[in-house]
């Protein structure tokens, strides 16, 4: 196979860009909803944001990042709010809620694209499924040294600046606000005795996610977005019990996951001899569960694999008296 | 345009529009029955890993139908390989959930993502087949009655019906499972097996709303109608009945919008259509409704208020709000120059009486105080036995003496 440079670096390094940023964006705060139990709350932003996107650029008429995220984020608050008023008046749990809101916006969305006609423009619902990996291209690219150019920099794609800028965003809140973050997680009772209201820091950390969801929403569509809040993370939880190193894992076994996810999905059938490319999303979302499932199993303590041979060593060993 | 709304849900517009509107109104009566179980075991979400959980095997049961008789739009190929990967979908999160660390959420969230993944990988590659026929795959993602053949409506009703009624002859069964497992363990009833007839009811919904709703959005159609009745009552049978009607209506409905606009996927005017009638409820349930619950809050506020202000007045430091002095002069207890009507002072007084029976009731039966959740806050006479009253009166009347 024959890959030029010039190719590789308009075409592929921009997609490999989006992927990893996309999945460092939602692989950090999914760490603490998989924790607080609230992995499903990434689901749901994912849903829900589209009716905003879509009103956000209908109202501007633009595909800038502005109003789509204020539309976005105004979705995803009307949705918590609402949440919020049917788990208490119909004394349901927090997951039925939750279903009721994000199916009704995600329906919403859907008509309204239908309806207005958006859908012919750039926006429509597979994209929003699957989001657009393949057509980010970063023009003008010859070689690696174009990338720190000016011109190089003038012509990068918008996704990429985009999500550059959350992910950078949501690693300082992390890193400044760790030990509020990893004590309200774990103690949100002790984390209002000690002076910091719990219940702000968790309303921050689902801003966080809602902003996480948008910018890469765009760029890789809902499915990955939820797979880069739960896999990672949960992948991690199963090497590690300390939350720095749950951290910095999940951003490892996120990057790979982009990275070889991208890469099997868009030469693995070339290297079988055929000509196309499966969709990268999907082959990303793919490969970190699969990830997943081998630590499940494998993981030296808390792997099914490594607690079935720690429990036999147990037992061979005379017990101690 | 009305009219020909009016021709479709009258049944008036063609055999095929009929099946298709019967099997959808069906569809929902049994997601909304079925619905209410998976609600009431709080299991509501798993719905959302077995419909995502399908798409691998719709597109392998193409892929095996196009190998084997060359075409793949073959509807018993898509239904049992969407109903097998639901199986191992809801395995794999029950197997995750019981043998790793993960809680049940990160569970479904891994699951879904997954087979959704996967899903889409193999949709991809359907798509780079020369075979033609792949379009209709997709309508099994948003749904499509537009495209739906009349097999396919018949055999949606027809399903639907068995569903909804398994689901109503063991209504007895699932309901003691959903609200008291241990009892009806205790009682002897194979409970795990009627968990397993619940899980399996859901899969058989999930599978037979694809095409109709799409795997995105059916799980709509099992948790927005019994959400929508849990606001009307407390009762399963009411509650079954109600979720029943709501899921029927809104499938009804909107499949006979959607075969208005057929460029729109029936899956979202559907589950619109269900969120208007959610809205319903959840605005004018008679207890649980919006407007119920405000109006409920108002008259207790309006309560507290008035017997706040009597018994300041009866302490002779009227610090009246403007809401305050205006329910007291609206009653007739206060003239407009706020001094005390004739009324007015027997009002306050009884008031005060009544503070104070309550004040000893606190402190000669301070736990039964307690307990008592409306606590000054409405007439003591109208709570309390006769004979209690007639003894805090003779113990306010003459104090006993401290002893020591």
């Amino acid at each position: 196979m024959d890959l030029p440079l010039a190719d590789f670096l308009q075409i592929d390094f921009p997609a490999l860009l989006v992927a990893s940023l996309a999945g460092l964006c939602c692989g950090l705060p999914g760490n603490f909803l998989v924790l607080r139990r609230q992995s499903l709350i990434g689901d749901a932003m994912s849903h829900v944001v589209l009716p905003g996107i879509v009103v956000g650029y209908l109202l501007s008429g633009t595909l800038d990042t502005l109003p789509m995220l204020l539309g976005a984020l105004g979705a995803a608050l009307i949705s918590a709010l609402l949440i919020e008023v049917i788990r208490r008046l119909g004394n349901v749990e927090p997951g039925a809620a939750m279903g009721v809101v994000f199916t009704s916006m995600f329906a919403l969305g859907v008509l309204i694209l239908e309806q207005t006609g958006a859908s012919g423009v750039h926006l429509d619902v597979e994209h929003a499924l699957y989001g657009n990996l393949e057509s980010t291209l970063w023009f003008g690219l010859t070689d690696w040294s174009d990338i720190l150019s000016a011109d190089g920099l003038a012509q990068m794609p918008g996704s990429i600046s985009r999500l550059g800028g959350v992910t950078l965003v949501v690693l300082l809140v992390i890193i400044l606000f760790f030990k509020e973050l990893k004590i309200s997680t774990f103690d949100p009772a002790m984390a209002t005795s000690l002076g910091f209201n719990a219940r702000y820091i968790s309303i921050g950390l689902i801003v966080m996610t809602a902003t996480s969801a948008v910018a890469a929403f765009d760029a890789v569509g809902s499915i990955l977005v939820i797979a880069m809040f739960i896999c990672p993370a949960a992948t991690a939880r199963m090497w590690t019990d300390k939350l720095s190193s749950q951290i910095i894992l999940s951003s490892v076994f996120a990057l790979m996951s982009g990275c070889l996810g991208y890469l099997i999905a868009a030469f693995g059938p070339f290297l079988l001899g055929e000509n196309y490319a499966l969709n990268a999303a999907g082959m990303i979302a793919v490969v970190a569960c699969l990830l997943q499932a081998f630590s499940m199993v494998f993981a030296p303590n808390h792997g099914t694999m490594g607690r079935f041979l720690k429990q036999r060593k147990a037992l061979q060993e005379p017990a101690e008296i | 345009m009305l009219q020909e709304l009016f021709d479709i849900l009258t049944f008036q517009s063609g055999y095929n529009t009929n099946v298709v509107l019967l099997g959808a109104g069906l569809l929902g009566t049994a997601g909304g029955v079925v619905g209410v179980f998976s609600l009431l075991r709080k299991r509501a979400l798993i719905s959302d890993a077995i419909s995502h959980a399908t798409l691998p095997g719709i597109t392998l049961g193409f892929l095996v139908a196009l190998a084997l008789t060359g075409t793949g739009k073959s509807l018993p190929f898509l239904m049992v390989g969407s109903t097998l990967s639901g199986i191992l979908g809801v395995l794999l999160v029950q197997w995750i959930k019981d043998n790793t660390r993960l809680p049940e959420d990160s569970a479904i969230g891994t699951v879904l993502s997954s087979f959704f993944g996967l899903g889409v990988v193999l949709m991809s590659y359907i798509q780079t087949l020369k075979s033609g026929s792949q379009a209709g795959l997709e309508s099994y993602l948003l749904g499509s009655t537009a495209s739906m053949l009349q097999s396919e409506a018949e055999m949606i009703a027809i399903s639907a019906l068995a569903i909804t009624m398994l689901a109503v002859l063991f209504m007895k069964e699932f309901g003691l499972v959903c609200f008291d497992p241990d009892y009806a363990a205790s009682r002897g009833w194979a409970v795990s097996k009627i968990d397993l007839l619940m899980m399996a009811l859901l899969l058989a919904v999930v599978v037979i709303g694809l095409k109709t709703v799409g795997l995105i959005l059916i799980i709509a159609l099992v948790i927005i109608p019994p959400v929508a009745a849990r606001f009307w009552t407390d009762r399963l049978g009411v509650m079954v009945a109600i979720s029943a009607f709501t899921g029927g209506m809104s499938c009804y409905l909107g499949a006979a919008l959607s075969a208005l606009t057929p460029d729109l996927p029936s899956g979202a005017t559907i589950v619109l259509t269900a969120t208007a009638l959610f809205t319903l409820s959840l605005l004018f349930a008679p207890k649980r409704g919006v407007i119920a619950t405000a109006l409920r809050q108002f008259s207790f506020r309006l309560k507290i208020t008035r017997r706040r202000a009597l018994l300041s007045l009866n302490k002779g430091q009227p610090t009246l709000s403007f809401l305050a002095s205006f329910l007291l002069k609206r009653e007739g207890v206060l003239n407009s120059d706020h001094t005390l009507t004739e009324k007015g002072q027997k009002t306050v007084a009884t008031m005060s009486r009544d503070q104070a029976l309550w004040n000893q009731y606190l402190s000669d039966y301070p736990e039964e105080a307690f307990a008592q959740n409306r606590w000054s806050l409405a007439m003591i006479t109208d709570i309390l036995p006769r004979d209690l009253i007639n003894e805090l009166e003779m113990s306010i009347d003459s104090p006993k003496k401290e002893i020591g």
